[in-house]
């Protein structure tokens, strides 16, 4: 789509932000943005591979360097060592394939850290009151997410003396699993309740609107031909067809 | 310090879809209600910006926090009940609209064989048909006697809906057309056929077209966008207290609605609920507002709880079966049946809340109960709502569930999934009741409602036979893969669309009851207790309807008892109503 879309713009600049704004007025142009919907051939012909247009093109990346992205920045976590680990965890949950990205390169864990930083880390709107009992944990999201990571550190220097990070995948895959049956020993929280946050973080992370720092370029959504914060489906509704739609987020509505 | 308020002539305890109604109607009589409701005021603008998965589905963002209060949960009598501390697994709606301001909008009505459960089973199956410690009674009201209220309240919604060949008669059709079919629905319906069921496609108070109400408020064509079950609906295209009898009580003048308004106790002097006692969320301030009339709307927990609280009616005792509120506690949030996985790729994305079809041939009494051993049933249905990305991952059963393996699977079978499942009726139980919890309290130091609920032999047993029914469906449709959904063992504590019931229920007499059939109390006559809590049992699909259609009908009692200046509207036992 990048080559189709240069052709017809051969002026645009490399600029994310004036490429995204183009992109959009042509995807309305094409009426794809604006709700109607085009069929998946009708689509496939336009946009020649259609997914895989997020990139911009990279021969005019040199004029003009990537604008540094002052949100990929810890609001959370505070030493490197613990966010080293969670990148590793989550791209273990989530690994770069042959559909596209990993967690990583989704962003996944800055939109970890931005919603541990948020209310929902010190899990402002629960109820908080003691005792707690029958395996309830009294720690925040942000505790056992620290207690977490360390604890995959610890684990990966004790039995095989690196870092989590610096671990092979498959071993990196078995200490999860060990997390995820419940069989490391934590600290007033089971391992279990940990893996499960992770996991659930990593998908939220993968396929939550782009406005919260993950899904970057959308990329989560077009691995699973999802599109995204549509307004009316009402004239596809019936269709027999898979229709594929180009993904549109939430603040891509105000442009 | 309590500030006393004038008196108005009638009060309610929440402004959600029962005090919306309670509103309106009261209102439109040219009587004076004043809404209290703890939450915020809202306008359909707050539903704009709304199509955002994490803040909405994922956190809950129009739902009430648990920041202040919440409830406990246990599946024995001898087990210490705990908190439900997660707020994404305690979902029930506050601020104006409560639960109606993000339901899902299915819209069904309970059989004629629910309303006289006890009797007509006993009379078709024996009485040993009924399990010892199953609680189940009927009504004191038949279907016919309800179905008037019914199709009010799919007046008022604008329902669009299709009639199901085996359900109650009707005095009206919808007043709205069908919701459109998707493929996945068309083959659910050449699936059913096949196997000579009675499919149909389910009423939705997503509208299908633009449709004015009776009392003048429009609702929009829903545009089938998918934001809709947990998310507010930015064309006032789903039927919501906020874009029908709210608007409708306030243009009467009569209606005074005063938000952030926490209603503490219910006010009782012994014979009659002289008003209610408030306190403002954000000053503190406490305020007693007298009433003519109090009506409870605010949910099932919050009915019995301020009940409880103060000191109205005989607490449930499941040791010696003695006392009536908190009696016959349903909880209905388990809804399962088989997951397909097919080849072929459908439009997943696009649905409503209320999208779907279903057969109703093993529901109620619709087929012969005398070779299985349950009562009742539940409907088969499918419905696409929109499979939004963060909570949709599905994968066949033995796929690992992180990694390489598990992601490829669930990209592939995000849009080639499809469950079919099966809503059932929950039947009540000696020991599963409401109470308040002897160790947990609210911001207020008032305790906690309790819940003691667990499933039951009935419920595992009406699984088994579902959930075979459901796969051969999905086998007829094409599914490559189909896994069923195994019953847990126990019930889990998450109780995340409001589908409770009971705790104050409705019946014949004050020896089965708390309230007769006009919702009004027994032994207080001018308190109606207003919503589910009235329910004897769960009927098999979503409660709203019912509880609408009970609530209007309470309206009707509630003026006629103004109009009298007081009285029981009904005789006990078979005696002929004052209404
Ligand atoms: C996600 C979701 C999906 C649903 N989908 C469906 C569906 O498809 N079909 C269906 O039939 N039903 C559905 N429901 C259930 C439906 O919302 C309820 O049946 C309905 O709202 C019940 O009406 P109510 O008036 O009893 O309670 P609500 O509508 O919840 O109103 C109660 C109000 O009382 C207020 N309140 C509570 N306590 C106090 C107090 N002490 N003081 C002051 N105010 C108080 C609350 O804030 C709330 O606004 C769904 C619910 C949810 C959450």
């Amino acid at each position: 789509m990048d080559q189709n879309f240069n052709n017809k713009k051969p002026d645009i600049s490399a600029d994310k932000e004036v490429v995204d704004t183009s992109r959009r007025k042509f995807l309305r142009n094409t009426g794809i943005a604006t709700g109607g919907v085009v069929g998946g051939a009708v689509l496939g012909g336009l946009l020649a591979n259609p997914f895989k247009s997020h990139e911009p093109a990279t021969t005019m990346a040199t004029e003009h360097p990537e604008p540094i992205n002052y949100a990929e920045s810890l609001t959370f976590f505070r030493r490197q060592k613990d966010f080293d680990a969670l990148s590793a965890a989550t791209e273990v949950i989530y690994p770069e394939d042959a559909n596209g990205p990993g967690a990583i390169a989704l962003g996944v864990p800055y939109f970890i850290d931005k919603q541990l930083a948020s209310p929902w880390g010190s899990n402002a709107d629960d109820y908080r009151k003691p005792p707690f009992k029958n395996g309830q944990t009294p720690l925040t999201r942000g505790d056992i997410f620290l207690q977490g990571v360390r604890k995959l550190n610890e684990i990966s220097e004790n039995e095989h003396e690196v870092l989590f990070k610096d671990l092979e995948e498959d071993k990196q895959f078995a200490v999860l699993e060990r997390f995820m049956k419940g069989e490391v020993e934590m600290n007033l929280v089971i391992s279990a309740e940990f893996f499960a946050l992770l996991k659930s973080s990593t998908l939220a992370g993968c396929y939550a609107d782009p406005l919260y720092g993950g899904n970057k370029d959308m990329a989560g959504w077009k691995m699973k031909e999802y599109p995204g914060s549509q307004m009316s489906y009402i004239d596809m509704i019936e269709a027999d067809e898979f229709i594929l739609i180009e993904p549109r987020s939430v603040g891509g509505h105000k442009h | 310090m309590v500030t006393k308020l004038p008196k108005v002539d009638v009060v309610t305890t929440g402004v959600g879809w029962t005090g919306g109604i309670v509103a309106a109607e009261l209102t439109k009589a040219g009587y004076k209600v004043v809404g209290l409701e703890r939450g915020e005021d809202r306008t359909i603008e707050d539903y704009l910006h709304g199509h955002d998965e994490l803040k909405y589905n994922q956190r809950k963002e129009l739902m009430q926090k648990l920041t202040k209060d919440t409830i406990t949960w246990r599946n024995t009598m001898d087990q210490d009940a705990v908190p439900v501390r997660d707020e994404e697994a305690f979902v029930v709606g506050t601020g104006v609209g409560g639960g109606g301001a993000h339901w899902g909008a299915q819209t069904y009505r309970y059989f004629p064989y629910d309303f006289e459960i006890k009797s007509k089973t006993i009379e078709r199956y024996g009485e040993s048909k009924i399990p010892k410690d199953m609680l189940i009674q009927d009504w004191g009201l038949s279907y016919d006697e309800i179905e008037p209220y019914y199709s009010k309240f799919e007046q008022m919604a604008g329902v669009s809906g299709e009639e199901d060949p085996l359900a109650g008669p009707r005095s009206i059709p919808y007043p709205t057309p069908p919701m459109k079919k998707n493929r996945p629905m068309r083959l659910f319906h050449e699936a059913a056929e096949k196997l000579g069921y009675h499919p149909y496609v389910v009423p939705a108070g997503t509208v299908s077209e633009v449709y004015t109400n009776p009392d003048g408020e429009t609702l929009n064509a829903c545009q089938y966008c998918s934001f809709c079950g947990n998310y507010g609906c930015e064309y006032g295209a789903k039927a919501d207290p906020v874009v029908t009898v709210v608007p409708t009580a306030k243009k009467t003048g009569n209606f005074e609605l005063r938000t952030n308004c926490l209603v503490t106790r219910v006010l009782y002097d012994g014979d009659k609920a002289t008003g209610v006692l408030y306190k403002d969320t954000r000053t503190g301030e406490e305020f007693e507002q007298p009433a003519e009339i109090v009506a409870m709307t605010s949910y099932v927990f919050n009915n019995i709880r301020l009940l409880l609280l103060s000191g109205i009616g005989e607490p449930y005792d499941p040791k010696t079966g003695k006392g009536i509120i908190g009696k016959n506690y349903v909880d209905h949030h388990t809804i399962m049946g088989a997951t397909g996985f097919f080849d072929e790729k459908f439009n997943l994305y696009a649905g409503t809340g209320a999208l779907g079809s279903a057969f109703t041939d093993y529901c109620a009494d619709n087929f012969d109960h005398s070779d299985v051993d349950f009562i009742h049933g539940g409907q088969i249905e499918i419905h696409i709502m929109g499979n939004e990305p963060i909570a949709n991952n599905p994968v066949p059963a033995g796929t690992p569930a992180f990694g390489k393996e598990f992601k490829e699977k669930s990209l592939h079978y995000s849009n080639r999934t499809l469950s079919v499942v099966s809503q059932r009726a929950f039947m009540p139980w000696k020991n599963h009741y409401l109470d308040l919890d002897p160790a947990y309290t609210d911001d207020n130091g008032d305790p906690l409602i309790r819940v003691t609920f667990d499933y039951t032999d009935q419920d595992c047993n009406l699984n088994e036979f579902l959930a075979d029914k459901c796969a051969g469906v999905l086998k007829e449709m094409g599914a490559e893969i189909i896994d069923k959904h195994p019953m847990p063992e126990h019930f889990g504590g998450r109780f995340t669309f409001q589908h409770d019931s009971g705790g104050a229920i409705m019946g014949s007499s004050p020896e089965n009851s708390a309230v007769n059939n006009y919702l009004q109390m027994w032994d207080v006559d001018n308190l109606f207790v207003c919503g589910a809590s009235a329910f004897p049992h769960f009927g098999p699909t979503n409660p709203t309807p019912t509880t609408a259609a009970l609530t209007y009908r309470a309206t009707e009692g509630m003026i006629e008892y103004l109009k009298n200046g007081g009285g029981q509207l009904v005789k006990t036992g078979k005696e002929t109503q004052n209404v």
